[in-house]
């Protein structure tokens, strides 16, 4: 029961984190335009942040209350939101156009991603 | 005729009109399901080879990378200007909350700072060097019609 429970949670949140990522994606696209995958790259860097920032302060949450919600928080909204299969089609895709931007957008994720969970995790620590 | 202007970002070329209720609705569905098959399977991993390195996630982000890869050169996004029902469940939704980069980022940061930065850095090279490679790989064999 409370593995179902822990199921529903995850799906729950990984469900709102997926409708917010495309939200952004959409408004990113109306805003930027489609040139660069801008929505993906927001989601992804925020989403890093958020998880480095969840788990430091449900680890030090001695509160059942509190760490009740980690499977909504970690394993759902912020899996659902940030996404490593839509990044990996705008690779591709924008390598058969524009190879350097896509290396661009490549190289300038993956310090980002871990930049962001770092200080994440940093600013929950501090504290 | 791939141009700069009009290539298609991961989901379609123009953003819809208005932003539908019906069209997030389908996402989140589809970000449900792959929320919780991502959820079972880290576990699984986490049982059977332990959480010395996350396998689970690797694999995860590998096998959705390889299958979203296939789907968009089997409906041939390339020339969807829009993205219809299907492509919102199963490739925005389903696969995109799938795979996951904040696990990913999270446990990149764990194994660096437990004193592995040699397992960290196989982590990020194969999680997106392999990627990539899937992606395209997914495509090539559904008929290279991104």
């Amino acid at each position: 029961m409370k593995m179902l429970a822990t199921y529903a949670a995850v799906g729950i949140g990984s469900g709102l984190g997926s409708a917010l990522r495309y939200v952004i994606s959409l408004l990113t696209m109306g805003t930027f335009g489609s040139v660069f995958p801008w929505g993906t790259l927001l989601v992804n860097v925020a989403g890093a942040w958020l998880i480095g920032w969840l788990a430091a302060h449900f680890a030090k949450a001695a509160n059942a209350r509190i760490t009740h919600w980690q499977p909504f928080w970690v394993a759902g909204f912020c899996g659902g939101f940030t996404t490593f299969s839509l990044f990996s089609l705008e690779a591709i895709t924008l390598a058969r156009s524009n190879v350097t931007l896509a290396c661009v957008y490549v190289l300038a994720s993956l310090p980002l991603w871990l930049t962001a969970v770092w200080l994440g995790h940093r600013y929950a620590t501090r504290r | 005729m791939l141009s700069l202007s009009n290539y298609p970002v991961a989901l379609f070329r123009e953003a819809p009109m208005s932003i539908g209720l019906n069209s997030i609705v389908l996402v989140a569905v589809g970000g449900a399901v792959g929320g919780m098959a991502r959820f079972g399977i880290a576990n699984l991993f986490a049982r059977w080879v332990g959480g010395a390195f996350p396998w689970g996630t690797l694999a995860i982000n590998l096998l959705g990378a390889f299958a979203l890869g296939w789907l968009a050169s089997a409906l041939n996004m390339g020339d969807a200007k829009q993205p219809g029902n299907f492509w919102l469940i199963i490739a925005v939704g389903l696969l995109g909350g799938f795979t996951t980069v904040s696990s990913f980022s999270l446990q990149t940061l764990g194994l660096w700072q437990q004193g592995a930065p040699g397992k960290a850095l196989a982590n990020v090279l194969f999680t997106v060097v392999l990627g990539v490679i899937a992606c395209g790989v997914g495509a090539w064999l559904a008929g290279g019609g991104l």
